[in-house]
């Protein structure tokens, strides 16, 4: 986390990616199989289904110092559990309006249907998403305050731009 | 044998909770023959300067009830952790950082010039804004300062129990002034509530359908509630699956939906995604523009899901945010 910001011409953007097992995730491992080159920016975690995808986790990864999160499942239709990712995408949607209010804006949170044969679009979310995040900048979150932090005051919000 | 000390202070709340000792009814008698009331400003008449005069761990217990914005705030509970053997949270803004918490959707800057300046009803040309210190004619006066952060109890000192609730509900106090009593307590950091959601002892938990999918939110101003039906099957947001019991669920039982205010079941990191997470996927509808459109009814996601745990959103706050223009 500490090095978010602080050293801006260094700075990479963090990007965790949460990908189904059933497509996105073969998607990628089909990206990979092909020599595809993608950016290095995008640490990913496979689960068994977007519909698993709890909006905690997002919230977690943006916590533990991802300035993006990206979010890759079945085409409409395609679950391979019938319905869990028209779950992924209404928690999404709204989970994104929610953040916009956090302050938090909405390009550092994607949602993308990717099926096991579209290695190529594997490769294209992962390089756009690295791209837009570059442009946003780190997302440099307040650290949590505990009884041993608070007599140093965390820096005022609004007052410092990080990014 | 002298009976236990007790303190029960306010930092940034409304005087709810104090309204809840009250709620004890006859029963406060029972307390009063217990326990000794050694600093309660609401109530009784101490200052703080009876609390400094304490021994270290003098109290036994000292029930804190509000969120930590201010200087003064922070002094005291600061000054009470040192003073007393337990320090209670007491209710949903100590406890979470309450209603009073989404307090940092907005920065400091932001929320003075509304409350000083854009009020419709402030009349204040000259744009005055809370000072720290004034010269009156007998010297210098000084005045606590409002913090950037609203926080927690626990985000300033250790706290060893949680009382959950706005305001927390009576049966809940008895059973945590009995326990302390007793000297029956379940380890240090526990929330003093059962771990159990708030539906399993709702009264209209036995009409919730099998199958939940809604095909509209409403909020309660909106249409007729039945008040026979489960309110979240009627598309009303009602938080029950995600807030723990402890109410009776008072709220839900005469058809007002649960907001939340008893906190997270313990298997909840952050109240707000979770809470978002199961409203979010009942909805019927797998067409992206559509669903779109139906929460629109939702216009205040923040503010609905993290009524009163915002300070305690994982996130906890951005420090470079740009707050969301209306």
């Amino acid at each position: 986390m500490s090095d978010n910001g602080s050293v801006k011409n260094n700075w990479e953007p963090r990007i965790v990616a949460f990908f189904c097992n059933w497509c996105t995730y073969t998607g990628a491992d089909l990206a990979g199989i092909s020599r595809m080159q993608y950016r290095p920016n995008t640490r990913v975690i496979r689960l068994m289904c977007s519909g698993r995808l709890d909006p905690q986790f997002i919230m977690k990864a943006f916590r533990e110092g991802a300035d993006g999160v990206l979010v890759g499942g079945c085409h409409p239709g395609d679950c391979h559990y019938q319905e869990g990712n028209y779950k992924a995408l209404r928690r999404i949607t709204l989970l994104k309006k929610m953040l916009a209010q956090m302050g938090i804006e909405e390009g550092r949170l994607r949602l993308e249907w990717i099926s096991a044969s579209e290695g190529d679009l594997v490769q294209k979310a992962m390089n756009s998403m690295a791209e837009t995040i570059r442009e946003l900048g780190p997302l440099n979150l307040a650290e949590i305050p505990t009884p041993h932090s608070h007599d140093k005051e965390p820096v005022a919000a609004g007052v410092e731009g990080g990014a | 044998m002298s009976k236990p000390k007790v303190g029960f202070y306010w930092c940034a709340s409304c005087g709810g909770c104090e309204e809840s000792v009250v709620d004890l009814a006859e029963d406060i008698l029972g307390v009063v023959d217990a326990v000794d009331f050694v600093f309660f400003p609401v109530a009784m008449d101490f200052k703080r300067s009876d609390v400094e005069a304490m021994a270290d761990g003098e109290m036994a217990v000292c029930m804190i009830n509000g969120a930590i914005r201010t200087s003064e705030q922070l002094e005291m509970v600061e000054l009470l952790r040192k003073k007393s053997q337990l320090i209670i949270a007491y209710g949903a803004c100590s406890s979470l950082g309450g209603i009073p918490g989404l307090a940092n959707l907005y920065s400091k800057e932001s929320l003075l010039k509304a409350a000083y300046g854009d009020e419709l009803s402030t009349t204040n040309p000259d744009y005055t804004l809370p000072q720290t210190e004034i010269k009156v004619k007998e010297g210098m006066l000084d005045l606590p300062e409002l913090h950037d952060d609203v926080k927690s109890l626990d985000m300033v000192v250790d706290v060893d129990y949680y009382i959950p609730g706005c305001a927390p509900p009576v049966r809940l106090l008895k059973n945590a002034l009995t326990a302390i009593l007793e000297g029956n307590l379940p380890p240090k950091g526990a929330v003093l509530a059962p771990d159990i959601a708030v539906c399993d002892e709702c009264s209209l938990n036995k009409t919730k359908p099998e199958k939940m999918l809604v095909s509209e939110y409403k909020r309660p101003h909106q249409d007729h509630i039945d008040p026979e039906k489960c309110l979240l099957a009627q598309g009303f947001l009602c938080l029950g699956p995600v807030t723990r019991q402890g109410c009776d669920a008072a709220c839900p039982s005469v058809g007002m939906p649960c907001t939340g205010c008893q906190g997270p079941l313990g298997s909840v990191v952050d109240f707000g995604a979770k809470a978002l997470s199961g409203i979010a996927s009942i909805l019927d509808s797998n067409d992206a523009d559509e669903i779109a459109k139906l929460f629109d009814e939702i216009p205040d996601p923040a503010g609905t899901f993290y009524r009163y745990s915002y300070p305690k959103s994982q996130l906890f706050r951005r420090t470079n945010f740009k707050e969301e223009t209306k």
